[in-house]
């Protein structure tokens, strides 16, 4: 009986919160997962800042396949919550429906751009810090040939790619560049076992700094690259605590900022289109205890230096998105 | 590209092929014994996952690798006497079971996974003695230089990970088993006319119970191949389908063992290839497209099946329980 009391009590205290959480904030990982050490947690931990600062409270779903994307976007948006945050490009469609049919409600898109009028998109200039990111790994490089492992292919990743190569080449224009996607479906951002197949093939044609740009599955290549005695390079979040001394540096993608943003700006979230970027701190390459040892002065300069180059616009960086297509590769 | 050149990706090639078959094979063998026995068994997936978890989360807690394997095929033989009891004993369907069996493994390792550890299934990442590392095989290093053989010594069979070694080893294990004992014997016949040997005073369950075993202690070694060798720690799904790659090796190889080595070899080489060789060309005119590579291996188990190797006949008695008296 007491305990039939307290299911009983619970349910009804979530009834009660379901109707106090009004205009609280929600956001929706994708299929990386919450916990990928990259671009979802980055979110995670913007969304765990938000509430920590400001004491609020906030839900937030794991999806655990491609169908459940309008589901729950639609169960947020009916529950009363605002605004409501998707980490990455594939909520699109899906968030364009349901926007249509919660003119009421603030959205907020990571990578991607959807036209709603109620929907903030928040895009990154990721060709900038993987061009950063490339001229560190062509500096660190010994062997003139280094790696880059995608997570699915889509343009959002051959910009990351794109950018890579440019910046490699920019610094040693001799240099190879081996590039392998993980797959072709959203699997591919949680694949750690193929991610270390592909850094070990990558290893044995010769390269000797990789970098893993594909959320969950970069465990998987920075853990081989550690150990198989190579440098690799974390993304979105700051992987260099990951593996010490091994991962090179990494490049962050401040996807914790755009979350905290929308966040704390509530209900009267400012929609349109916004970009973060090296010239306003949403884009940047990691440097910290971790990787003080391999990240020498003379890398930091010459990464410094093209930063410099790029926030003042005497680098200009091709972005893969605008025309689809590469010049250097 | 000149001769020495392809020699060396052919290497690489083979010596990834190597680390990528070892699942496909443990868990191929696994699904031989028990459907030679005449128990299908879709659950390999799910024993797989399942073993992956438990021998990540035990190998961390005690930091020993062996310990986790032990622990995985634990937790996979569980698992395997669940399928055993429903469709032996109960008299279950077999098919229904092992979906069971899959859909348990995939929300049971989430569900424990994020209790323990609160990082949504994936456990710790384990390092040192908590993982396996590569095994030297002697004169590796003296025998680098010689030329074809060294390299085909020395990066391709050498440097591999102790199960990698034991798979290779389970293979002509499990010939002699079926084919030279009369154990094998039995089970085989266990599998084709189980009235039969039920009238010459075997029992029937006995011999099932048996299989169903043997296939969960396999299924068990390639979970935790995943989890404490190929990857260092588990992620949730990280079994990602090999378990039916490898019941599609099985029926390739029409349930025999040498030749479910070779299909799952093939199966590894060409998932090597596509990750190797992401776009090929072909003589500088057509590029395939990686997403084809990709697709292979389903191309091929969909082109074996529709009739190119001959009839795959399953075991005569397989997917029907046994009843003594009507």
């Amino acid at each position: 009986m007491s305990f039939m009391k307290a299911v009983l009590g619970t349910v009804s205290a979530i009834a009660l919160s379901a109707t106090a959480a009004l205009a609280d904030p929600a956001i929706i990982y994708d299929l990386g997962g919450k916990f990928d050490k990259s671009f979802n947690e980055a979110a995670f931990n913007g969304a765990e800042r938000w509430a920590k600062e400001t004491g609020g409270t906030y839900r937030d779903i794991e999806l655990s396949s491609e169908a459940q994307r309008e589901q729950a976007l639609r169960r947020f948006a009916e529950g009363g919550f605002n605004p409501i945050v998707v980490t990455g490009f594939a909520f699109a469609s899906a968030l364009e429906t349901v926007a249509a049919d919660y003119p009421d409600t603030k959205f907020a898109i990571i990578d991607m751009v959807v036209g709603n009028d109620n929907v903030r998109s928040v895009v990154f200039t990721e060709h900038e810090g993987s061009y950063l990111v490339g001229v560190a790994a062509a500096k660190a490089s010994k062997s003139g040939t280094v790696g880059f492992i995608g997570g699915m292919d889509i343009p959002l990743i051959r910009k990351f790619a794109c950018g890579y190569v440019q910046g490699v080449k920019a610094t040693n224009a001799g240099a190879t560049v081996i590039q392998n996607m993980t797959g072709t479906t959203p699997s591919a951002w949680n694949d750690p076992v193929k991610g270390a197949e592909l850094t070990k093939a990558q290893i044995g044609q010769g390269a000797d700094v990789v970098y893993a740009a594909a959320g969950g599955t970069g465990v998987g290549v920075l853990q081989t690259a550690a150990d198989e005695g190579v440098l690799s390079i974390g993304v979105d979040s700051n992987q260099n605590y990951l593996h010490p001394g091994s991962v090179l540096t990494s490049m962050i993608k401040r996807v914790d900022v755009a979350v905290f943003n929308a966040f704390s700006a509530g209900a009267d979230l400012e929609t349109g289109f916004h970009v973060l970027g090296t010239a306003n701190g949403g884009i940047d390459y990691a440097l910290d205890e971790n990787n003080a040892a391999i990240f020498t002065d003379e890398i930091k300069a010459a990464v410094d230096a093209a930063k410099a180059g790029i926030i003042d616009g005497s680098i200009q960086v091709h972005d893969y998105m605008s025309d689809n297509s590469c010049p250097v590769m | 590209m000149d001769i020495a050149d392809a020699f060396l990706q052919l290497v690489l090639t083979m010596d990834m092929t190597i680390r990528l078959s070892t699942v496909l094979i443990l868990a191929c063998l696994a699904g031989l014994f028990s459907e030679r026995a005449g128990i299908f068994d879709i659950g390999l997936e799910g024993k797989m996952l399942f073993a992956a978890f438990v021998s990540a989360v035990v190998a961390f807690e005690s930091g020993n690798a062996w310990v986790g394997v032990l622990a995985g095929i634990g937790a996979s033989v569980c698992f395997s006497l669940i399928h055993g009891l429903a469709s032996i004993t109960y008299r279950g369907n077999q098919l229904i079971s092992g979906v069971a069996i899959n859909f348990l493994a995939s929300g049971m390792t989430i569900v424990i996974g994020h209790a323990i550890y609160s990082k949504g299934g994936q456990t710790p990442t384990l390092s040192g003695a908590a993982r396996f590392h590569e095994i030297t095989l002697p004169f590796a290093e003296a025998l680098r230089d010689v030329p074809v053989l060294g390299p085909i010594w020395s990066d391709m069979l050498s440097g591999h990970k102790p199960i990698v070694y034991i798979a290779f080893l389970v293979v002509p294990l499990t010939w002699w088993i079926l084919y030279r004992t009369r154990f094998g014997l039995r089970l085989r016949a266990v599998g084709e006319n189980p009235a039969s040997v039920d009238t010459a005073g075997v029992s029937v369950i006995r011999y099932r119970y048996a299989a169903v075993l043997i296939c969960g202690v396999l299924c068990g070694i390639a979970g935790a191949y995943l989890s404490t060798s190929q990857a260092a720690g588990f992620g949730r799904e990280m079994t990602a389908g090999r378990g039916f790659i490898a019941l599609a090796a099985l029926i390739f190889s029409k349930w025999r063992p040498l030749y479910a080595l070779m299909a799952c070899l093939l199966f590894g080489l060409l998932e090597a290839i596509s990750n190797l060789y992401p776009n090929i060309d072909v003589f500088g005119l057509v590029q395939i497209p990686v997403q084809f590579t990709q697709a292979l291996p389903y191309i091929l188990t969909v082109v074996i099946l529709a009739g190119f190797v001959g009839k795959a006949v399953p075991p005569k008695a397989g997917g029907e329980a046994y009843v003594k008296e009507r």
